[in-house]
């Protein structure tokens, strides 16, 4: 029997791996794939919460998490174009002319 | 029971596909085992009976924003991610450490939190087209007119940093 916290565990360890994606990866593309991985976490906890409690605002939050995601990638990966022609690399460490 | 075996199965892709998003060393992998990881995530939408969310998720994620991750890679033809020389050990045991954490304290959460445990029983019209469509049109009005508006600030945003008003130094 798959209850309501099978689903939200599931989330929560795709979160986590997101997560450690974010603090071990250099690479900005590498960054922005790992955001979307916790985006996605978190929109699986919504739809399974929209379930549980037969409301159907858990899915319309989707609708707009993935708008939102849409418009951060499009924005994400044109600096990073920039990035990569002005810096000539795509290591977030080396990123560094606001460190004074 | 099928539910419950069709759950295990998506899950078990979905966490592996998710992992090797991460641990690839190979951009172009990276995005294609996310592709992986989404089309379980649609399946497991329709498990919960988001059949329009599942749709939107195929369409958007896959069709869309992947698409634009690989045509960035290719665009910028990565190599294989070096890994830097500074204590690389020392950073990824902090990440992998904070991952563990994170989903001891979420187990943690969950088992004593007094949520649902199980599903109620499934309405059909929960996630159709008509309902969620209905529901975006009078109840989330404002939200939805106020996204449009996001796509305009990102469409306008994507534009003016391609032109390149700040190469020109």
């Amino acid at each position: 029997m798959i209850t309501l916290n099978h689903y939200l565990i599931l989330s929560g360890v795709l979160f986590a791996i997101g997560l450690m994606g974010i603090m071990t990866r250099r690479n900005v593309l590498m960054i922005l794939l790992c955001i979307e991985l916790m985006f996605n976490a978190a929109n699986l906890a919504f739809v399974a919460f929209a379930r549980a409690w037969n409301d159907l605002g858990g899915q319309m939050i989707v609708f707009f998490v993935i708008t939102v995601a849409a418009a951060e990638v499009t924005v994400g990966l044109a600096i990073a174009i920039l990035m990569a022609r002005r810096l000539r690399t795509l290591n977030a460490d080396e990123a560094n002319s606001l460190k004074w | 029971m099928t539910h419950t075996i069709f759950f295990y199965v998506f899950a078990g892709i979905l966490v592996a596909a998710s992992l090797s998003v991460v641990l690839n060393r190979q951009p172009v992998y990276s995005v294609l085992s996310l592709l992986v990881a989404m089309l379980c995530l649609a399946a497991l939408f329709v498990m919960l009976g988001a059949f329009f969310v599942a749709a939107l998720q195929i369409l958007l994620y896959a069709g869309a924003v992947l698409v634009l991750f690989l045509f960035v890679i290719m665009l910028l033809n990565l190599a294989p991610e070096t890994l830097p020389r500074m204590r690389p050990l020392t950073r990824r045991g902090l990440g992998l450490a904070a991952a563990v954490l994170f989903v001891v304290e979420w187990v943690w959460l969950l088992n004593q939190s007094p949520l649902p445990v199980t599903l109620p029983k499934e309405s059909a019209s929960l996630g159709s087209v008509e309902e969620i469509g209905r529901q975006l049109f009078t109840t989330y009005l404002l939200p939805f007119e106020l996204t449009s508006f996001l796509i305009l600030a990102a469409i306008i945003g994507a534009v003016t940093l391609a032109k390149g008003l700040w190469d020109r130094e």
